[in-house]
């Protein structure tokens, strides 16, 4: 399974939990936190869940919201995938 | 001596209009605002009209983020909420985040999102559910979103006791100014035209089941055949007095009485204590009577009986000019009293009291002096509003304009 980017990880949260508005765009935003991009753990556990949807892949809620920047939630994810059959 | 409340903000969404002005104008022209149930095929219910908000656009209005997380009626909060304290004008910074607070009525929760997250739940599974769930169904929704968006860390709270709730938030935020805070956003509202939602109103049998829209909610009347639902309401940014001096804030009028009561059971043979809710309202309020009653206006005959008694055994036969604009939208559930307050207020600042769309024919043993089919213009300077939550809750509220500030406490 092809690796999740950093411009489908946006993708989906903005359709999963709506845009922030922040002006945080995708390309500079792999080590900045969630919270500063403008988005909290519960929209990172929908994001997550329409992931799964979509992937079939599972993280575990207490990684997922321990996660701070999307590069921590892409390496969670990605790990995820590259784990899988 | 006590803080009084002044409201220093309004805001309203409501079918007769989604701007203060714009309801106003629709209450005092008369106009229907009920019409066929839309939004979804409601042609296998027994009821079918009611009160719907037409051209509310909550993308226009509101943070992406807070789209995919609300209901219909918690969009209609915010944004109102919005327009209430941008008319307020408190400036960020102006107060402590701790001094101010939200309380909110709602009486059906986060209606329509929820029904659509259990259909996912029952067709698709568990995952299929929205995170958002957990909290977009909750009657303290409302509350939440608000004092998280404007930043009020203040007293806060929810109340649910259907139509009387609103009344009974408003009461709720006076008091939290009297106990210290300066600023408070309180209103209610109610939105539910989703099919659970609408069946769930419909339970009860008090609903008009009438196709005209002219003649489906006539309140008082003596062919009066139920009531039409509606959905909306208002919020009143309350200051209290003392800060609203300090900064100049112009206000509309004084929070200056409420009580609530609640019935006997049904089936007692005890009477209806909403006379009681008015006595000691007006005994809170300090007033011997008031210029204008706005009724809580059931749509059913014992009900509508039981009002015009109460309201005749405090002020007189034909003693009080009533009027019931609801008439003309639909109860509004927990937003219903909330959006009288307002409207008892533009009522005091512009001497005028709206009519009650529909009804003609008033049975002369009510004993009621109803505005019927224009609006009276006359001197207003206090007005009880009154509202009963299904279940045997009774509320009634005094409002008061600022030409008699100060004079009563």
């Amino acid at each position: 399974m092809s690796k999740l980017t950093i411009e489908e990880l946006f993708q989906a949260l903005v359709e999963s939990a709506g845009e922030a508005e922040t002006g945080v765009t995708p390309s500079d935003s792999l080590d900045v936190p969630f919270a500063d991009i403008g988005y909290d753990s519960l929209a990172l556990m929908e994001t997550a869940a329409r992931i799964t949807q979509r992937t079939g892949v599972t993280v575990d809620d207490q990684q997922l919201i321990e996660a701070e920047t999307p590069r921590q939630l892409l390496d969670l994810l990605n790990t995820a995938m590259s784990g899988q059959p | 001596m006590s803080e009084s409340a002044q409201v220093v903000g309004m805001g309203v969404a409501a079918p007769s209009g989604l701007s203060v002005e714009d309801h106003w104008a629709a209450v005092l022209a008369g106009r229907t605002s009920i019409g066929p149930v839309t939004g979804f095929d409601a042609s296998g219910y027994p009821v079918r009209l009611a009160g719907q908000i037409r051209d509310f656009d909550a993308e226009a209005h509101l943070p992406k983020r807070l789209l995919p997380q609300s209901d219909r009626v918690t969009r209609l909060a915010l944004v109102t909420a919005a327009t209430a304290l941008a008319g307020a004008d408190v400036a960020d910074g102006d107060l402590d985040s701790f001094d101010q607070g939200v309380v909110f009525a709602n009486a059906q929760g986060g209606s329509a999102f929820t029904h659509r997250e259990f259909r996912k739940l029952w067709t698709k599974g568990p995952a299929e559910v929205s995170v958002y769930e957990s909290f977009a169904w909750f009657y303290a929704v409302n509350t939440g979103q608000v004092s998280i968006r404007h930043g009020m860390r203040g007293p806060c709270g929810a109340l649910v006791a259907e139509q009387a709730g609103g009344l009974d938030a408003i009461s709720l935020a006076r008091r939290r100014i009297r106990e210290g805070a300066r600023l408070m956003v309180t209103g209610g509202f109610d939105s539910a035209f989703d099919p659970w939602g609408f069946l769930a109103q419909s339970a009860h049998g008090r609903l008009s089941r009438a196709a005209d829209p002219r003649r489906a909610y006539r309140p008082f009347d003596r062919a009066v055949n139920g009531y039409v639902p509606g959905e909306g309401g208002a919020v009143l940014v309350l200051e209290a007095g003392s800060s609203a001096r300090r900064r100049d804030a112009p206000s509309h009028g004084e929070i200056a009485g409420h009580a609530a009561t609640f019935d006997p059971r049904p089936g007692s043979g005890r009477p209806s204590t909403l006379r009681r809710a008015i006595e000691l309202a007006m005994a809170d309020a300090g007033v011997s009577t008031v210029d204008v009653v706005f009724a809580d206006s059931a749509g059913v005959p014992e009900l509508d009986r039981i009002e015009a008694a109460a309201i005749e055994d405090v002020f007189g036969r034909r003693g009080v000019p009533v009027t019931a604009p609801k008439a003309g939208f639909g109860r509004l559930g927990a937003g219903g009293g909330p959006v009288d307050v307002l409207t008892a207020l533009l009522s005091i600042r512009d001497s005028v009291i709206p009519p009650t769309p529909h009804t003609t024919d008033v049975p002369d043993d009510y004993g009621l002096d109803l505005v019927l089919d224009a609006p009276r213009h006359q001197r207003v300077e206090t007005a009880l509003v009154l509202a009963r939550g299904y279940g045997g809750f009774n509320s009634a509220l005094v409002v008061r304009g600022n030409a008699k500030e100060g004079q009563d406490g």
